[in-house]
């Protein structure tokens, strides 16, 4: 089973470039950690510091209770001895290796008898559904059959720790999908304490059981899932998360009980809260009305972009547009006018200074 | 998050952590590859350069005879001063740096013109054979470059210059102008006949990499072919031919063999042959200011190449390979002129061989009659009546230690490249950035402006004594490996290099995830995804060094003997068939090894020049 990571106060820096900004997280056992951030935030860095493939310039990093990094120790266990398995991006399987041999290398080196090798070779095939590949090589299968075999390279010395970087990007959309839910199958199967990188935030909020959203090599927010999509700790994880984007309108607080907005004004506690903030409402948590409706704001429709399942509408008042998502397919038209809702309890309530969460939603 | 800040350990800890952080940093596979060949390419290349100052600017032993109150050892201006200022000067310096400008830039513009010309024969007209063309291009680069200078004399030689009669003296029965024998010209001639294979490539490859939309662009503007020659192709081919400029200048600079050949009998010296004789003599210090003023040509020509490019890199020509559709018509013309180019080039290759056989098959020098025939040259027994008794190349127990010498060296040279060529590639890719991997990727680059007479010159000094745990190496065929292995450096970290590039690091990263250590990692995975970049140096290297006169003439000793020395030592004692035979014997050997290369796919000539 998997075994805990921490992570002491790291810092990696590139001449002078801080990829990993004095980062710090405790992993419990078994977790599906995912690192999610825009590309050069440093999430990559820094699973390559947990691999032993970077060295930090500051911290420590823990695996289990055995210390396998530390600066002001001297200590860097070398990755090999760290009982870490890590997928690349691009699978990097030797091209000069039948996957049998791809598979078997790391066993050779940890000079297991030939009959086990074989034995978890097999094994780990028949957990990607790969059996009956041992002989190909590399260039002779599909991308997505490469990424299985990265994936059973991994598993067949069974590491502690899975690490995976970007491993679904360069699958196509479908393949994609697919992949996901065997991903997140295999964690469930082997329990292996899982770092897994990626921009892609749908793939983090889908397969994660904990999001740590990087920003500039700093940690903006480690939280689950939920937590993360419901209530970003500051305005670029809020911004980051969600698809269409989260609607941030800019307002002071009245002192009244109210955020006013310019065009309207949204009643909601503002307790301990003042000047400045940014208000913000997921598409879906905006209820829309096609009648006049007691403590709604009259918009007009601007563009309806239908999707199948749900529908995005953009809505103007004034200078004012927010986005609005409703499910199916919405009778709505452009230029009609519609009254929308912002109900108090679903608004998170960024303070407009530090962009920090100062008020969040009861729902 | 509730992990608990890292602590600041005490004084103590800290200097065992720094100490343990430093030898992980010594130890990592780049950094200990890094500096084990950073320690080797300073013995090898920096050492022997310093000495080589260091002579040029201290009293020798000898200098006593000449300046009675030289202390040797101490600083002096004597040897600069008496080669730059002083009566000995002109003959010493000034005469032989001017004939090899001039026979530099001869045959370099003489070699641009034909390789140029080839060139776009070839890629860019509806020429017939232009496969065949493209084939026998490489043939004369592949012989030892003196190969023509040496036919040359079989044909032209003259008895006003106190040789033997030529064949063309023998037919005419009229003596041929020195002119045409010996000196400038026939040096100039037969270089270019070698080195146009350079122009050929570079010129080629730049062709082939223009989009020829760019030229239909300018015939829709309605400009004459003419001008679309001059206005668009050839400045879109001017860094191919800078870089071919300064690699044959910088090359015919330096080369020995045919000056020796078709100049030294006339007391046509140049830098290369001038530096011989020094040597020869025991003045170190005097060949050593020549060899000092051939490097700084060499960087300048380098230098001044680098700004006429501008930023591009020097031998780097656009890697599309988008061969070009459309062809300039040559009309009825074409079938004459295919002819005639490969008429030409047969010519270069054939004529002189057919004339050195042909010379080999003569008893008496000069008469070239069938009752002169013989094989005594290559079969005959001791005869004390011909070339003082030497036996028949054949029968001549030193030929073939010569021939086994030639190929050992060869294929060590090769080996050992190759295989640094792996380390260095490895240690700077992997450093890239780091100031080291410059460092090590700098001083590689320097044999490359050393000039291989010169080069030879600083190992006999250098490898007389003994220097540390290193015996004296001077006269050992150890010493011909190691000068060879030194010389070929830049070849082999360019080629280690882009080996190395197209090896993912994420491969060998996989390999350290998998615990492989530094060994294994070679073994099992940097070694074979290499190998093709492998075989293919070894074997261009193989070629490179059988026909190896410059660098190493100057080192070589009756024990070490190789088939190139050998034949320069027959010549000089004017054992000219004998000297004929045995270049024969090593074409021979060198043609059946690009043979081999051609079984090889990806070993080509054009990689072994570093394109």
């Amino acid at each position: 089973m998997g075994t805990t990571i921490t992570i002491k106060n790291l810092t990696k820096r590139f001449g002078d470039v801080v990829a990993v900004n004095n980062v710090s997280l405790a992993i419990e056992a078994g977790t599906f950690l995912t690192l999610l951030g825009p590309s050069g935030c440093g999430k990559t860095t820094l699973l390559r510091c947990v691999a032993g493939l970077e060295d930090p310039d500051e911290g420590e990093i823990y695996i289990g209770d055995r210390l396998v990094f530390s600066r002001a120790r001297g200590i860097s266990v070398p990755a090999g001895q760290r009982d870490i398995g890590l997928v690349f991006q691009n699978y990097a399987l030797w091209p000069h290796m039948t996957v049998y041999k791809n598979m078997s290398f790391a066993l050779e080196i940890r000079k297991l008898p030939k009959a086990e090798i074989d034995k978890r070779v097999k094994e780990s095939l028949a957990e990607v559904k790969m059996l009956g590949y041992e002989n190909r090589y590399p260039r002779e299968m599909s991308g997505g059959q490469q990424q299985r075999i990265a994936l059973a390279r991994m598993l067949a010395y069974r590491p502690k720790v899975f690490l995976m970087d970007e491993p679904l990007s360069n699958l196509d959309a479908r393949l994609r999908m697919d992949m996901r839910a065997e991903l997140k199958r295999l964690h469930y199967v082997a329990g292996a304490t899982t770092i897994y990188v990626t921009h892609d935030q749908v793939e983090a909020l889908t397969m994660s059981s904990l999001i740590a959203v990087m920003k500039d090599g700093v940690l903006q927010q480690v939280d689950t899932p939920d937590r993360v999509y419901r209530c970003p700790s500051n305005l670029f994880v809020a911004d980051f998360i969600g698809n269409p984007k989260v609607n941030l309108l800019e307002g002071v607080v009245d002192g009244q009980g109210c955020v006013d907005l310019g065009e309207f004004k949204v009643a909601m506690d503002t307790q301990g809260v003042e000047g400045k903030v940014v208000l913000a409402i997921r598409p879906e948590d905006i209820a829309v009305y096609t009648e006049p409706t007691p403590g709604t704001v009259k918009f007009t429709v601007y563009s309806v972009l239908p999707s199948g399942a749900d529908s995005t509408i953009v809505a103007r008042t004034g200078e004012r547009e927010v986005t609005i998502r409703v499910p199916g397919i919405s009778p709505i038209k452009m230029d009609d006018s519609v009254w929308l809702k912002f109900d108090p309890q679903v608004i998170n309530l960024y303070d407009g200074a530090t962009g920090n969460l100062v008020a969040v939603r009861k729902v | 998050m509730g992990v608990p800040e890292v602590l600041q350990p005490p004084l103590s800890l800290r200097i065992l952590a720094a100490y343990r952080r430093f030898i992980r940093w010594l130890t990592s596979a780049r950094v200990l590859l890094a500096l084990i060949l950073l320690v080797m390419m300073v013995y090898l290349i920096l050492v022997p350069l310093y000495r080589m100052v260091e002579t040029t600017v201290t009293y020798q032993e000898r200098d006593v005879l000449a300046v009675p109150d030289a202390v040797p050892g101490q600083l002096t201006a004597y040897h600069w001063v008496r080669m730059l200022a002083s009566r000995v000067s002109r003959v010493f310096l000034y005469a032989p740096l001017q004939h090899s400008l001039v026979v530099a830039t001869g045959a370099t513009l003489l070699a641009m013109f034909i390789g140029s010309v080839l060139a776009w024969l070839v890629i860019r007209t509806d020429m017939p054979g232009r496969h065949l063309v493209n084939n026998l291009a490489t043939i004369p680069y592949i012989m030892p470059s003196w190969t023509i200078a040496m036919a040359w004399k079989v044909m032209f030689n003259t008895r006003v210059a106190g040789g033997t009669p030529g064949l063309l003296e023998y037919l005419i029965g009229r003596p041929i102008p020195t002119w045409l024998a010996y000196g400038p010209i026939p040096i100039i001639i037969s270089s270019a006949l070698h080195y146009y294979t350079f122009f050929f490539l570079f010129v080629s490859a730049a062709l082939m990499s223009i989009d020829s939309n760019l030229e239909d662009a300018a015939e829709l503007a309605g400009a004459s072919r003419s001008r679309i020659l001059r206005r668009i192709t050839f400045p879109l081919v001017l860094p191919a031919l800078l870089s071919g400029f300064i690699m044959t200048f910088s090359k015919v600079m330096g080369t020995f063999g045919g000056p020796n050949v078709l100049g030294t009998p006339v007391r046509y010296y140049v830098i290369a042959t001038m530096i011989r004789s020094s040597v020869a003599i025991g003045e170190f210090a005097d060949g050593f200011v020549l060899a000092i003023v051939l490097i700084l040509f060499t960087i300048v020509t380098i230098y001044i190449n680098q700004r006429l490019i501008g930023t591009r890199k020097s031998y780097e020509t656009i890697g599309g390979r988008g061969f070009v559709a459309h062809v300039a018509r040559l009309g009825p013309w074409r079938k004459v002129l295919a002819a005639g180019v490969i008429v030409f080039q047969v010519l270069v290759i054939a004529l002189p061989l057919g004339l050195l056989a042909y010379d080999t098959f003569m008893l008496h020098p000069g008469n070239y009659s069938l009752s002169n025939f013989t094989l005594h040259y290559w079969i005959g027994k001791s005869d004390i009546n011909i070339a003082n008794g030497t036996p028949g190349v054949l029968r001549n127990p030193k030929i073939y230690s010569s021939a086994w010498n030639s190929i050992r060296l060869s294929l060590a040279t090769a080996f050992f490249t190759a295989l640094l060529g792996v380390i260095l590639g490895y240690a700077i890719v992997k450093g890239r950035g780091t100031r080291l991997s410059k460092l090590v990727e700098q001083i590689s680059f320097i044999p490359y402006v050393i000039p291989g007479i010169a080069f030879g010159a600083v190992y006999i000094s250098m490898f007389s004594k003994r220097v540390g745990p290193i015996p004296p190496l001077y006269g050992t065929f150890a010493l011909l490996v190691i000068v060879s292995v030194a010389k070929h450096i830049p070849y082999s970290a360019r080629s280690g290099v882009s080996a190395m590039l197209q090896v993912g690091r994420e491969l060998e990263e996989a390999g350290q995830m998998a615990g492989a250590n530094l060994w294994q990692r070679f073994k099992r995975i940097i070694f074979p995804l290499t190998s093709a970049g492998f075989v293919s140096g070894f074997l261009l290297t193989f070629i490179t060094t059988m026909r190896e006169l410059s660098l190493i003439i100057l080192l070589v000793t009756p024990a070490t003997q190789v088939l190139s020395s050998q034949t320069m030592r027959y010549t000089e004692n004017g054992d000219t068939q004998m000297a004929n035979a045995v270049i024969l014997i090593l074409i021979t050997l060198v043609l059946i090894g690009n043979f081999i290369i051609g079984r090889f796919r990806g070993g080509s000539l054009k990689k072994g020049l570093g394109m």
